[in-house]
């Protein structure tokens, strides 16, 4: 499998990816230049978190212009699987190959945690690792991960099981307590209609190593390797 | 020509800042408030002298990237 | 004609015996710039000039020592052919003006001196000190400081990965925000700022230059006073997307072989940065000032020279290189402009307009700054309090003493400052922050840096020898409980006034006990930094001698431990001397109100030996927890551990002849605790080395029980633990 991973001024954890997909698929993705708008051809696409441009205006606001981001929502449009991990969901947003917006932090503070999620589509390249219902423990990292979009939309998505992941309880109830930025329905994580893209606010790139504490991670990069192993 | 740009919530946008805020002046002893929103200001120097050709340029800007049109309206004022 | 009137120089912070120098050294009256430089130069945050005499006495060297204090931050070897870069800074005065500007620059600061060097960043820290909670600027101040350190370290994407957090009247109108940043580096690949090569181009790179902080390092060096409102202005404005940008290009830059010399350009601005680069490379250097990139109209070359603008570096390329290096800093959207040469003259020369408005011989204005050895009076030692004595009027139980104390402004979880701290980008958080050390692992092994930063400044008040010995040896001790060889410490030294003789006294006191521990722990001072004039209308703030720790861990996946109950059913085992020493202890504070009393003594041989010991332990794989004991003896310590492990405790007896709340709450140093499942085995090999050990209960359940019959279920000592911050800092 060969991926990319679209590194912006200000991106952070485009090693921390780097590292999680080496480990999965035995070999290091291309490191690609936003700058440089041929991206090479690809299995997978994925842009990853960070402060890119610093968040200045809106988050991924300016990102979501840059050379090569148009190439990636054409390659979107083709069926190419992307996945935005926090600043790239953001910027997933913005460039409107997933709807809705992030907006700032319900208790308007930066929030560094582990987040429990229950998994509610396990169908797609990213998530069949995971079976439906499935409670993991990812990490969040963002003061911009309060996902908004109007009522016809929320209920396209609910409608269509387009919410990939939701903030719920170790018990798996999803409710407000268990919400720790005030998205909308406890949305963490949505796909878009053809559902090779997937945005999320958590970081699975950052549980998927023992030693730094959890591998409920791991899963997502194991079954996109496979998934796009088998594909090629 | 100097542009202002004004980028506030849409209406039915939940604004947390605009609640703290509000918040934080009910205890600073300032009654009366019904609400608070908070936007953006953004201010752009430009060379474009025609008003037309300006106005245009500056709706491009804020359709494009200054405001989120999912959340966001904005209000233009050109000084000549 | 100068102009230099005696009120121009007293507003410039020189004293007339100060500027008397400086006319010698000049042969004439300078003019303004040149008096700006004297000025800025001369400064206590810039020539330490009373507290170098007294730094001198602080040892600096160690095998693994690369490179000690007088760079931009200390250099240690940390095996694998990588090194380890680190310092602390303080941004106190900043910050009590503009809380998140002040912190956010200050960790801009600190990330940029290690950068210069070579290296990544890979982990920030911080000590923190805000005044009583009751104080009605305290709130602001933490949310602020708290918003700010996140606001830059998030935002560079290096993770904040621990600190300390204490309340304290004395720090009332001045708070101090001590910075730490450490950075590993390819050993052989170490920059240093030392100029060189006749005719080498002089660089300037990344942000413009505006009016910022002009006058921030005279601005450190003064008392406030009701005016210090006034001050705003000066505090600079921090732009982490900049400084992103300018780690990553500088990186880039550093992985060739174009740079000769490179230094950060921090207090002081260009002014400090090229007159130690020329300093200590033993050359001159001219500038061009048109050249400069500047973002503001019409700046006069005092403004250049002094401006405190964020995210600027100034380097000395190979000749022939400079569009290589161009080409790197213009991909990262950033200023890059050849202002000067080096020369051979010794001499400062700055043109503007053609004209030359400065001309400064180098060597003496660097070592004829002034040094003062000032008056000093040793602190009155105060009496050790016997346990009866301290006890007077304290009846209660243990657990609720304990109860109350998790949930005190000294003791309770500092979540809420952490969470606002990515503390996990960089995927190599292998101990998190709350515990005693935070553990990063070195990419792509399983080495780590154990890393920590302590200080107990109530001890140092009432003894500051006692309090610098006890300051390194809580370092070494946090270190030693995470398994790691600690190997260098570097410290931010935050005192009240200098000219007062009882202050002056705190500074000297506190560096001889932190000298001694220093030898007597082979754990050397690398770095550092010393912030003076901590005073708000003659009030000083608690003699505050900062340290910041680093130590290695060999494997992360067997030699490490972490302070939590790992397991049920394990014995818990004390290690060290008990004697129930109470004077200047938090139940005093909490239950007496007093603040008296001989702070506890800390015996060096004793931390060696018992420190030793329990590190031997944890390389063995002997046992599967520890956690050194400090603020609120060994009673905290235990919640704590069972907090953090989610499990609880069945304590056995106190021993006799000690007062129980002696026990459970004294201070008593060199101590730790550690889970086992061979406790026999334990007790005897602490017995053979000659450390005191006792078995002091066993783990399991979800209730914390005293042998006196008293408990304390997990869930009510959890929630006294978590709520007194979020509580506080929500109320208004």
């Amino acid at each position: 499998m060969k991926a990319a991973v679209i590194v912006s001024p200000g991106s952070n954890c485009d090693r921390d990816v780097q590292v999680a997909l080496r480990q999965s698929a035995g070999a290091d993705p291309i490191m690609h230049w936003h700058g440089d708008p041929d991206l090479p051809y690809v299995d997978l696409i994925v842009v990853p978190g960070g402060f890119s441009y610093g968040d200045y205006l809106r988050a991924g606001a300016m990102a979501a212009h840059s050379p090569v981001i148009r190439e990636v929502v054409a390659r979107a449009n083709k069926g190419v699987p992307v996945l935005g991990i926090c600043n790239g969901f953001q910027i997933l947003t913005e460039c409107g190959l997933l709807p809705g917006v992030l907006m700032r932090n319900a208790g308007l503070k930066f929030i560094c945690r582990d987040v429990d999620l229950r998994v509610e589509a396990a169908d797609t390249v990213f998530t069949r690792a995971y079976v439906n219902g499935q409670i993991i423990r990812i990490p969040v990292a963002h003061n911009e991960g309060n996902y908004f979009a109007d009522e016809d939309t929320l209920n396209r998505l609910d409608g269509d099981n387009r919410v990939a992941f939701r903030y719920c309880t170790p018990d798996g109830e999803v409710i407000a307590r268990a919400n720790p930025n005030g998205a909308s329905r406890n949305i963490a994580g949505i796909l878009n209609e053809a559902r090779n893209v997937l945005g999320m606010m958590p970081h699975p790139e950052r549980l998927a190593d023992a030693a730094l504490g959890g591998t409920d991670g791991r899963p997502m990069f194991d079954s996109l390797v496979e998934a796009l192993a088998a594909a090629a | 020509m100097k542009a202002r740009v004004h980028i506030t919530l849409k209406n039915g946008v939940l604004d947390p800042q605009g609640k703290a805020i509000e918040h934080a002046l009910g205890g600073l002893g300032f009654s009366g408030i019904n609400e608070v929103r908070q936007g953006k200001y953004i201010e752009l120097d430009l060379r474009e002298t025609d008003e037309t050709s300006a106005r245009a340029a500056v709706e491009a800007m804020c359709e494009k990237l200054l405001a989120n049109t999912v959340i966001e309206n904005y209000e233009i004022d050109l000084d000549a | 004609m100068s102009g230099i009137t005696p009120e121009i120089v007293a507003e410039h912070g020189l004293t007339p015996d100060e500027y008397d120098r400086v006319l010698k050294i000049m042969g004439r009256a300078p003019n303004l710039t040149e008096l700006g430089i004297f000025s800025v130069m001369w400064s206590e945050h810039c020539s330490y000039k009373s507290s170098k005499v007294w730094l001198k006495k602080l040892p600096t060297e160690a095998p693994w020592v690369i490179c000690g204090p007088g760079e931009n931050a200390g250099v240690i070897d940390i095996g694998g052919g990588k090194a380890c870069i680190f310092k602390m800074e303080s941004h106190n005065h900043p910050s009590f003006i503009e809380p998140y500007q002040g912190a956010a620059t200050g960790v801009g600061g600190i990330l940029r001196d290690v950068f210069t060097m070579g290296a990544r960043p890979v982990a920030n820290m911080n000590a923190l000190r805000f005044g009583s909670p009751d104080h009605p600027k305290t709130r602001h101040l933490v949310d602020g400081v708290v918003a700010g350190i996140g606001g830059y370290g998030n935002c560079m994407g290096i993770p904040t990965v621990g600190g300390e957090t204490n309340f304290d009247p004395s720090y009332n109108g001045n708070i101090l925000v001590n910075a730490m940043t450490v950075g590993i580096a390819d050993a052989d690949k170490i920059f240093y700022s030392a100029a060189a090569g006749i005719g080498n181009p002089v660089v300037y790179v990344g942000s413009k230059t505006g009016r910022d902080g002009i006058h921030g390092a005279t601005m450190a060096s003064a008392e406030f006073d009701d005016d210090s409102e006034e001050k705003r202005p000066t505090v600079q404005v921090g732009d982490p997307f900049t400084e992103k940008l300018l780690l990553e290009a500088c990186l880039e830059l550093m992985a060739t072989d174009a740079i000769v010399a490179i230094q950060d350009m921090g207090a002081a601005g260009l002014t400090s940065s090229s007159v130690e680069m020329s300093d200590k490379g033993g050359v001159g250097i001219e500038f061009d000032l048109d050249l400069v990139p500047v973002r503001e109209e019409a700046m006069t070359p005092y403004e250049i020279m002094l401006s405190e603008s964020q995210e600027r570096m100034l380097m000395v390329l190979k000749p022939g290189r400079e569009d290589m290096a161009r080409a790197i800093f213009e991909k990262w959207e950033l200023d890059f402009a050849v202002i000067g040469t080096v020369t051979d003259t010794n001499r400062l020369v700055l043109k503007a307009g053609g004209e030359v408005v400065c001309d400064i011989p180098v060597p003496p204005l660097v070592a004829e700054a002034p040094e003062y050895e000032r008056p000093w009076e040793r602190t009155p030692t105060s009496p050790v309090l016997s346990a009866d004595d301290a006890l007077n009027g304290i009846d209660m139980s243990a657990t609720d003493a304990l109860s109350a104390m998790m949930a005190s402004p000294d003791l309770c979880s500092r979540r809420w400052v952490w969470e606002q701290y990515d503390h996990m980008v960089m995927g190599d958080t292998v101990q998190r922050p709350g515990g005693d050390a935070a553990v990063v692992r070195v990419h792509g092994t399983n080495r780590g840096l154990a890393i920590t930063t302590d200080c107990t400044p109530r001890y140092c008040v009432a003894d500051p020898v006692d309090g610098g010995r006890q300051a390194v040896a809580e370092a070494w001790r946090n270190l030693t409980a995470a398994g790691a060889k600690p190997l260098a410490i570097t410290d931010n030294m935050n005192f009240g006034n200098p000219e007062r003789p009882e202050i002056m006294g705190q500074f000297a006191g506190c560096i001889e006990g932190m000298a001694e521990a220093c030898r007597a722990l082979d754990f050397p001072v690398v770095s550092g930094n010393v912030s003076l004039y901590n005073e708000t209308s003659g009030a000083g703030i608690l003699p505050t001698p900062a340290i910041g720790g680093v130590g290695l861990i060999e494997d992360v996946t067997a030699n490490m431990v972490s302070p939590r109950f790992a397991d049920a059913e394990e014995d818990i085992v004390l290690i060290g001397d008990t004697a129930g020493h109470l004077g200047r202890s938090l139940l005093l504070r909490q239950f007496a109100d007093r603040d008296d009393g001989a702070p506890p003594p800390v015996d060096l041989a004793a931390e060696r030996r018992n420190g030793d010991f329990v590190r031997s332990l944890i390389r063995a794989g002997s046992v599967t927890a520890c956690h050194d004991l400090s603020d609120g003896g060994l009673l905290v310590a235990l919640a704590e551990m069972a907090l953090a492990g989610g499990i609880g405790a069945k304590l056995a007896e106190t021993p006799d002849g000690l007062p129980a709340l002696a026990w459970w709450f004294g201070e008593d140093q060199a101590r730790y605790v550690v889970t086992t499942n061979a406790a026999e085995a334990l007790l005897a090999e602490a017995q053979a080395a000659n450390v005191p050990a006792r078995l002091v209960g066993r783990t399991g359940g979800t209730v914390l029980t005293l042998a006196d019959g008293n408990s304390i279920p997990l869930t009510d000592l959890r929630n006294a633990h978590e709520n007194w911050l979020p509580e506080y800092m929500a109320a208004s």
